[in-house]
């Protein structure tokens, strides 16, 4: 495996990311109030001490909700990076392993599979479950299918890397030497695929982060009360109260900033998208 | 060569509707309401009519002849039913579908010419420092920015969605772009062309830039698919009646026979855009 050394502005966004990480997993110390808790005598207030990013319209706290959705988002979009590798290297990894037919079978169902515009493929698997789910249902659901639908373009790269793998001289011989095909997946397979696993697993967060503000904005995300940065989004279509509270913009912000740290993390220019 | 291609692009698109037209009917069917009419709880109706109303839908109740009959509908034009807008899935597509590929065509265009201009700069001033600072902050800005909010600042701007989707597909088309324009402009016989004096312009054009375009023309493609996925929030936030609309409005409706039928035909032109590309790539690549 090769290390590279950290630019120094790679420094800078793993600073960044883990301030954001921080404070959304301290958001019960840093934030006064609950994410939900509605206060009727400060309805749309601007910033004070008392809400450092005002309130909605509904007098929550702006601060709070921001917190608690950089929370929901950062733990939940690695969550389904997990899944959509894990899912990835199963069938990936199987293809490229078992090769011939197999192989061929599954690369023309990852091709077809890949040919699916992701967007309308994520809103009719969303539409097929319900929809006036509780908060906690939407936030698993929206995740899930994100993980579960996301698995292609690393199964093509997974099922190229453990066909490479699989070709490779030191498993011929270590085939030649009599060893079982179990021993053989896990002594020298899956350490040799861990480095191309980790890299789909670090690509895949920013493109399921993107797409859960996509469906937020569209309403298809996670549900009311909960907070996700999608659908704190949903606040900037009303161009009259931008105007007037710029500091509405702070979850576009945000979201902006930690995805484009997670791009200078990654650098992977050469990479056709999906 | 062309024509085997040709022969394999057409089975991998026919396979493709067949597959998506099979998938497309068991989400109709597995979906909410199927089988279920709404005339049914008219408390005015007798025995006797509801049982005529059951019997119009117990032959779904039969697998496999409802999927002949949805794949022979395909076949005929007949998309099916919207339950949520009460027209066929046809008439409204035939209606939509013009200004979104209308859109999507200056969107691809415009995404393609911005993200390949960019590029060719970034070749262009190769050596001199910071060339490439622009471009990569502004391809790493967008490309950090989800389709939605793209859509969003060009509604407070009142600039149209077209344009959205161009901002959409530039980034990845720049980045791809530069790479192979890059990577071109270090081959050996570029070196040989700028040592006998070629001016910088021929040799951008000439000879790194020509060789390029094949690989380049497979831009098209993908092009072509980010526009679509692009096209649903963008046609949402800004008010567009196109198919992206027309899919959200289906989904929130949960109005699955409109949805996947959408989602089929954007899926089916995607391919026909790519196998146009490879074809194209194909005729252009000198024999070896």
């Amino acid at each position: 495996m090769t290390h590279t050394r950290l630019t120094r502005t790679q420094k800078l966004a793993i600073v960044v990311l883990a301030l954001v990480a921080v404070a959304s997993l301290g958001a019960g110390y840093l934030a006064p109030s609950s994410y939900s808790e509605q206060y009727r005598d400060a309805i749309s207030a601007a910033p004070s001490g008392r809400f450092l990013l005002g309130t909605d319209e509904l007098g929550r706290d702006r601060f709070a909700r921001l917190l608690y959705g950089t929370r929901i988002s950062l733990l939940l979009a690695p969550a389904a990076a997990f899944l959509s590798t894990l899912i990835a290297a199963l069938i990936g990894g199987t293809a490229g392993y078992l090769g011939g037919r197999w192989e061929r079978a599954v690369t023309a169902g990852i091709d077809l599979f890949l040919s699916l515009p992701w967007l309308f493929l994520l809103l009719t698997a969303r539409a097929l479950l319900p929809l006036n789910t509780s908060p906690v249902t939407s936030v698993m659901i929206t995740f899930l299918l994100l993980g579960c639908l996301g698995w292609a373009m690393p199964a093509r790269i997974i099922r190229a890397g453990t066909r490479t793998l699989v070709d490779s001289d030191y498993l011929v011989q270590a085939r030649a030497g009599g060893i079982s095909p179990l021993r053989l997946f896990w002594r020298h397979l899956l350490p040799n695929l861990r480095p191309i696993l980790l890299a789909q697993f670090w690509v895949s967060i920013p493109v399921f982060i993107l797409s859960e503000a996509n469906l937020g904005l569209l309403g298809l995300g996670v549900s009311e009360p909960l907070p996700s940065w999608g659908a704190m989004l949903r606040e900037l279509e009303n161009y009259t109260a931008v105007l007037q509270n710029p500091w509405m913009l702070a979850p576009a912000g945000l979201l902006v900033a930690v995805v484009c740290c997670l791009q200078l993390l990654l650098r992977t220019e050469d990479r056709i998208p999906c | 060569m062309l024509l085997p291609m040709l022969l394999r692009q057409a089975r991998r698109i026919l396979l493709t509707a067949l597959l998506g037209g099979l998938l497309g009917a068991t989400l109709v069917r597995l979906g909410p309401g199927f089988g279920v009419d709404e005339r049914e709880i008219d408390s005015r109706l007798n025995a006797q009519s509801l049982q005529a109303i059951r019997a119009e839908h117990a032959r779904d109740n039969n697998i496999g002849l409802f999927y002949a009959r949805y794949l022979s509908g395909i076949v005929h034009g007949d998309l099916g039913f919207s339950r949520s807008l009460n027209r066929p899935v046809s008439e409204l597509l035939k209606e939509r579908l013009p200004l979104t590929l209308g859109s999507l065509a200056y969107g691809v265009v415009g995404g393609i010419s911005i993200g390949l201009v960019l590029a060719l700069g970034s070749v262009w001033w190769w050596h001199a420092p910071g060339s490439d600072l622009v471009p990569a902050v502004l391809t790493g800005l967008t490309l950090a920015l989800p389709a939605a909010l793209i859509a969003l600042v060009f509604l407070w701007m009142g600039a149209g969605g077209r344009w959205a989707i161009a901002l959409v597909v530039f980034p990845h088309v720049y980045r791809y772009a530069k790479n192979l324009l890059v990577a071109a402009y270090h081959a050996p016989h570029v070196l040989a062309a700028e040592a006998k004096g070629l001016s910088p312009a021929r040799v951008l054009f000439a000879h790194v830039f020509t060789p390029a375009a094949p690989q380049l023309a497979a831009l098209a493609g993908i092009s072509v698919s980010l526009a679509f996925g692009a096209s649903i929030p963008i046609e949402v936030i800004c008010d567009t009646p196109g198919v992206g609309q027309l899919a959200w409005k289906a989904a929130l409706d949960r109005d699955l026979p409109l949805l996947v039928n959408i989602t089929v035909l954007v899926t089916l032109m995607t391919l026909v855009v790519n196998a146009c590309a490879d074809m194209a790539l194909a005729r252009w690549r000198p024999a070896r």
